[in-house]
């Protein structure tokens, strides 16, 4: 594997507490990642989920989810948390400024279309809250 | 110079040269006014954004018995019922019954009249409750029954209010985040929203009402609807540029149509944060080229538009009439205006893109020969100026 250093959004589903143990301590000290969280909810009792992001090489990221999924935990490599619905969007752009990454944005100003940059998202949430049409919404 | 007669005649036989008022400015820049008015038909023109002063009138048919609708809700959407039996008004800015509204604010508002109207048209199987005093002749008191659009007599849109000739950009100077039927302002005037379809716009691509007038033959979310009276607010006598754009609102429109032919990605319930629940609708108007001042009149562009920068944190609530500056539309399309020397970030809620697209439908729709212009049985009128309601002392 490449020792390049990547950067890759990763969603972690808990089902009814593995929380008890520092997975994120373990990802970090054990697997030499570094970790940057965007949501995360994880309350005894309940399901939980943890959105981050983790950089390292190919390989470490690899043993962190291996690591993850002894726990149980349903990794998902999409990192969709925000879901934006195509169909409902009427592109006005009213949600642009709001988007603190651009990660929603007009491509084209001659068609004023409104592009949604997924990698870009670091799910505040601010679309979903003022979006008039309800064409973002937010996973959990 | 053209008759309607003679536009219609070209449009039946599938001739009509047909461009939208995107295409039509570099389209007479390249062949020259006089040429291009010889040979151009139709501009379309279009927008799409919330509209609040919409509704439809519905009729449901005589239950057995019979039942005179005294209050009525769809949905749990309240409607009018101060009108025959079983007629009843759907205004898009109702509430559902038993929302909290901004009792702890900022209230969501997910869904009221708007969102019912889109289900209308959508086909949806919606919830009608209805109560009665009852009488001899309508002797039921109450009644709860599930149906479809295609189960009504009739759904007709009836909208007082649309296609506003121009709009506000709203601002914020105070110094907390405010919610508005403009959206959510940043305190400290950080950003900013407006709302049109600048050089698409119907209104602004035939200023003085020459051509769209009253009898106007619009296409009004898919369906053949018209221009039924000027809008309410109507003011075509406010103060203008040389030509002839509005500084302030100006002309409105009252449109109606038939909600069973329109379609469903052109009306749509919106829910404003901390505001209410509006629909959005988009509207296509074609203006016919009678004569090249017509064309000239089409070929307006975003730097040519001037909206004026209110805020809505104080002058606007207030009602004291001040704007703050003119910005172009060219201006607020690059995402950022300067007002008195700050950069704000703003944003539309008017959709240019479905603008484009329902432009770009009802070019097709006319070069296919499948919608006739009608010319206006009156115009509109272009002196009119707003009033304000005043608050009188009561009469002695």
């Amino acid at each position: 594997m490449s020792s390049d250093i990547v950067t890759k959004k990763l969603m972690f589903y808990f089902p009814q507490c593995e929380c008890e143990k520092p997975i994120v301590y373990h990802l970090v000290k054990d697997h030499n990642l570094i970790v940057n969280i965007y949501r995360a909810k994880v309350t005894p009792e309940e399901e939980g989920y943890l959105v981050l992001d983790v950089t390292g090489t190919e390989e470490a990221i690899q043993g962190g989810i291996e690591f993850v999924k002894t726990f149980n935990v349903t990794v998902n490599y999409s990192g969709k948390g925000v879901i934006r619905d195509e169909e409902r969007c009427s592109h006005c752009g009213y949600c642009v400024p709001y988007c603190p990454t651009e990660s929603l944005n007009i491509a084209d100003p001659a068609v004023r279309k409104v592009a949604y940059d997924e990698a870009r998202c670091i799910e505040c949430l601010a679309c979903v809250r003022i979006c008039p049409y309800g064409a973002c919404a937010s996973a959990f | 110079m053209k008759t309607y007669e003679q536009i219609n005649e070209r449009i039946a036989s599938g001739k009509a040269v047909v461009l939208t008022a995107d295409e039509i400015m570099d389209y007479v820049d390249k062949k020259g006014l006089h040429a291009a008015a010889e040979e151009v038909d139709v501009v379309t023109t279009a927008t799409f954004g919330p509209m609040c002063s919409s509704g439809c009138f519905l009729n449901f048919g005589h239950s057995k018995p019979r039942i005179r609708m005294s209050e009525a809700w769809i949905e749990d959407v309240l409607v009018y019922t101060g009108v025959a039996a079983v007629d009843v008004y759907l205004g898009c800015t109702q509430n559902r019954h038993g929302d909290p509204a901004n009792m702890y604010p900022p209230g969501e508002f997910r869904y009221g009249g708007g969102h019912v109207i889109e289900d209308l048209v959508a086909g949806k199987t919606l919830q009608l409750f209805a109560l009665s005093y009852g009488t001899d002749c309508y002797p039921l008191r109450e009644i709860r029954t599930y149906f479809t659009i295609n189960d009504l007599n009739q759904a007709i849109m009836v909208n007082p209010r649309n296609c506003y000739q121009n709009y506000n950009v709203a601002i914020n100077r105070s110094d907390r985040t405010i919610y508005t039927y403009m959206g959510k302002l940043e305190p400290r005037q950080k950003n900013g929203n407006y709302c049109s379809a600048g050089q698409l716009s119907p209104l602004l691509n035939d200023p003085y009402y020459e051509t769209i007038g009253i009898g106007t033959r619009v296409w009004l979310a898919g369906a053949q609807g018209h221009v039924y009276a000027e809008g309410t607010q109507h003011a075509g006598g406010v103060a203008r540029t040389p030509e002839g754009m509005p500084l302030t609102g100006a002309g409105t429109l009252a449109l109606t149509g038939d909600m069973k032919q329109m379609r469903r990605e052109f009306v749509r319930g919106v829910s404003f944060i901390g505001y209410g629940v509006s629909l959005s609708l988009g509207i296509g108007i074609p203006i016919p080229i009678l004569n090249e001042e017509i064309l000239r009149r089409t070929c307006v562009r975003d730097r040519d538009i001037l909206a004026p920068v209110v805020d809505y944190g104080s002058e606007y609530p207030q009602n004291t009439g001040k704007i703050i500056c003119h910005v172009s539309y060219e201006q607020l399309r690059t995402g950022r205006i300067e007002v008195e020397g700050k950069q704000v970030e703003v944003g539309s809620l008017s959709s240019y893109y479905k603008a484009l697209e329902v432009a770009n439908l009802l070019a097709d729709e006319i070069r296919r020969g499948d919608f006739l212009l009608a010319a206006p049985i009156a115009p509109l009128k272009r002196d009119t100026k707003m009033k304000p309601l005043l608050v009188r002392e009561p009469p002695r």
